[in-house]
């Protein structure tokens, strides 16, 4: 098969870019740890009370150490349960200090769901049976809104919560 | 490379056979249900650029979802389906002709995809399969939805075992020559489609029904999404393909040139066979239950999928500028200002390329791997595939449809409907751009995808999202009037343009053109390397997921309001 000169000049530019992008994912994936989310940790969707992270007690934010925290959230159609603050209401906001390192863990007893932390990386799908966590550090201080960004149901666009990141 | 060459006679390289009424009338039958499609998909588009603005709530009681699984499923799976079955049906027909025999058995293939669709159709009406056209469980619609879904797929695979028919007893008459090029693309793509739709197949078949009836109490949920996106990015490709047969093999005759290189043509439609089915990954990337390393094997496998569009866009320009030059036109734009701009036969699918180029780079971001947490079921997606499917392939569908309806209904595309037609390219190309731009910066502020109108909570995020939202209500509704515009022409050239005889556009190779290499026709390889891929790239990874399983799933009919 020929191929014309000014074709190959263009096939190895072009092969030569894709190359290129994938060695650079490939380093910051396998070097630098910037995998996208796939622990495959699983949980018994109908008992995910057995799971320590999980249990009411453990929701919502709990700090473990200067500048460290975890999120355990539930989702389930149609709301983040994040827990209960000190009157019994639902905790809908969660106050992080700029610099935090955060490990959000998220698992869901009914359908697929998203979470995003909107405009930031921390993206994850969360489906019945996985838990779904990512570890970041929150170093732009603002006021985020967590949303669902998977189909559930019929109220799936109600389904939000927000973190603020303060100085 | 091997070095036998075919005997080509010149007389098989002009060689177009008339269509007859009777074939006119199936490959018009695929076309009127696309259009169909078309109006009804794009009015509730309408109505979720509406919705999403703010200020216009849906009324009696209509969901938001159901609106969203009607366009979804009526133009992503049946407008494209009928059309590209339609429009292989006439390049065969055209190219190696069709039996009365294989006709009858085609339009089996027409009634069990018609019947399959109305059943679906009637439960996403009824409320009772709000699922989106991705249907993921363990959401449960009413087992019907997935039955009719079951059909459309055979009824597919049907037309598809009538195509590869029609080309097996072409090269029995034929001994020696080489396989039309049309002909040969048309199968390169049914083969593509059957290979793929065994995914969505089995996962339907073997999970969701049993699964919906009551049969099977639980679902293994990773399982059909792996399955799902085993067929949903070949998908995308099924569409793509018949748009790239037209740019390749019509366009050319069209502009007043020749085929640019035929081997080439095969060559980019053998690699978009191997490359486009191992890469399912790429849609999971942000899953939990999916090993890292074989997330990224697929991504290498997805890029090397945009090769073949690289090979695609060289041939393209190069058959403009070598026509240009040849026709006198000089200088180093010279032959571009000469394209024929005012035929639209040429004109939509032209702009179709350009808003390839946008929409291939936004492919490559969202493959990405750990880049694509960045745009993962944000907007941004929307945006692009409003790019790719619905601006390229749409524009070269309706390219495609100015000649093909005339030729097949006896008429012809009359000066005027070709006005309207470049009126119809410029709305779209305004109503997509707004639109399409809108929901790309959206996404990258971080806005879901599939979501109704909500205000989370009242966020300073959220009010810059409703401001894009708006700029989105603009250019849907623009878009609306592209589609008004493109039924009337549809009706103008089924029914009442005025009788003649509309040239089917196929392009010839050069005088002097290199012959085809025979290996070309070496289906076992091609069929071969193609599973060689796919059992590399999922094998390992999906008896990890079934080794690995959580408990299943029970079906959840309520939050879909199927209760």
């Amino acid at each position: 098969m020929h191929l014309h000169k000014y074709e190959k000049i263009w096939l190895v530019f072009g092969i030569g870019s894709l190359i290129a992008f994938l060695l650079i994912l490939g380093y910051g994936a396998f070097w630098q740890g910037t995998h996208p989310q796939s622990h495959g940790v699983t949980i018994d969707p109908n008992n995910i009370e057995a799971h320590e992270a999980f249990q009411e007690e453990n929701l919502g934010l709990t700090k473990v150490d200067d500048d460290k925290y975890i999120v355990n959230i539930v989702a389930s159609a149609f709301n983040y349960d994040l827990g209960k603050d000190e009157e019994g209401n639902p905790v809908k906001h969660i106050r992080i200090p700029k610099g935090s390192t955060v490990l959000f863990q998220v698992t869901t007893p009914d359908v697929v769901h998203g979470f995003n932390v909107a405009g930031t990386n921390v993206n994850m799908m969360v489906e019945p049976g996985y838990i779904s966590s990512l570890e970041t550090v929150m170093n732009k201080s603002g006021e985020y809104t967590i949303v669902c960004n998977e189909y559930c149901g019929v109220g799936h666009h109600l389904m939000y919560a927000t973190v603020e990141v303060y100085e | 490379m091997a070095i036998k060459k075919l005997n080509v006679s010149s007389s098989t390289q002009t060689e177009s056979l008339p269509i007859s009424k009777p074939e006119s009338r199936l490959y018009m039958s695929f076309i009127y249900v696309a259009f169909i499609s078309l109006f009804i998909g794009g009015l509730m588009g309408l109505l979720q650029v509406f919705v999403r603005s703010g200020r216009f709530t849906l009324p009696w009681g209509i969901d938001y979802y159901q609106v969203l699984t009607v366009h979804g499923v009526i133009l992503g799976l049946v407008l494209t389906t009928y059309f590209i079955i339609g429009f292989h049906f006439s390049l065969m027909g055209k190219t190696v002709g069709i039996s009365d025999k294989q006709r009858k058995v085609a339009w089996l293939a027409f009634w069990v995809m018609v019947i399959g669709t109305v059943m679906t159709a009637v439960t996403i009406l009824l409320g009772k399969a709000s699922v989106l056209y991705t249907f993921y469980a363990p959401l449960k619609a009413h087992p019907v939805f997935y039955i009719g879904l079951a059909l459309v797929v055979v009824g597919s695979w049907v037309a598809g075992f009538v195509n590869w028919r029609q080309v097996y007893l072409w090269k029995k008459a034929h001994p020696g020559e080489k396989t039309p090029l049309l002909a040969f693309m048309v199968t390169i793509n049914t083969l593509l489609w059957f290979i793929a739709s065994l995914g969505v197949a089995a996962t339907v078949l073997i999970q969701f029904i049993p699964w919906s009836l009551g049969y099977a109490e639980t679902i293994n949920v990773l399982v059909s999404r792996t399955l799902f996106w085993y067929f949903g990015h070949p998908l995308v490709y099924f569409w793509l393909l018949p748009a790239y047969m037209a740019w390749y093999a019509v366009i050319p005759k069209i502009i007043g040139g020749k085929i640019f290189s035929d081997s080439l043509a095969r060559m980019s439609f053998v690699l978009f066979l191997f490359f486009s089915i191992p890469v399912g990954f790429h849609h999971q990337l942000v899953e939990p239950g999916i090993d890292a390393t074989w997330k990224f094997i697929q991504v290498v496998l997805t890029f090397m999928v945009a090769i073949p569009s690289l090979m695609t866009a060289f041939s393209m320009f190069a058959t403009f500028e070598i026509t240009g030059r040849r026709k006198g036109f000089g200088g180093l734009f010279g032959w571009f200002k000469h394209l024929p701009w005012k035929d639209v036969r040429f004109f939509a699918p032209f702009v179709g390329m350009l808003a390839f180029i946008p929409g291939g780079a936004g492919g490559l971001i969202n493959a990405s791997h750990q880049m694509n947490a960045v745009i993962h079921n944000t907007i941004w997606v929307t945006g692009h595939f409003h790019l790719t499917v619905a601006t390229t392939v749409m524009l070269t569908f309706f390219g495609i449809s100015y000649w093909l309806i005339p030729h097949l209904t006896g008429r012809t595309l009359t000066k005027k409907i070709n006005k309207l037609g470049i009126i119809q390219t410029i709305v779209w190309t305004i109503g997509m751009t707004i639109m399409s731009g809108a929901m790309h910066i959206q996404g990258l502020l971080g806005a879901p995808r599939r979501s109704s109108y909500s205000e989370y909570g009242g966020g300073e995020q959220v009010t810059e999202w409703i401001g894009y939202q708006m700029a989105q209500a603009i250019g849907g509704t623009i878009l609306f009037i592209g589609i008004i515009l493109m039924v009337y022409i549809f009706v103008k050239l089924a029914f009442f343009a005025p009788k003649g005889e509309e040239e089917f556009p196929i392009a010839e190779e050069e005088e002097d053109a290199e012959p085809t290499p025979k290996w070309f026709e070496n289906w076992k390889l091609w069929i071969g390397i193609t599973v060689a891929l796919i059992l590399f790239a999922y094998t390992i990874p999906f008896v990890d997921i079934i080794q690995n399983s959580p408990p299943g799933s029970v079906p959840f009919d309520w939050p879909i309001g199927n209760n």
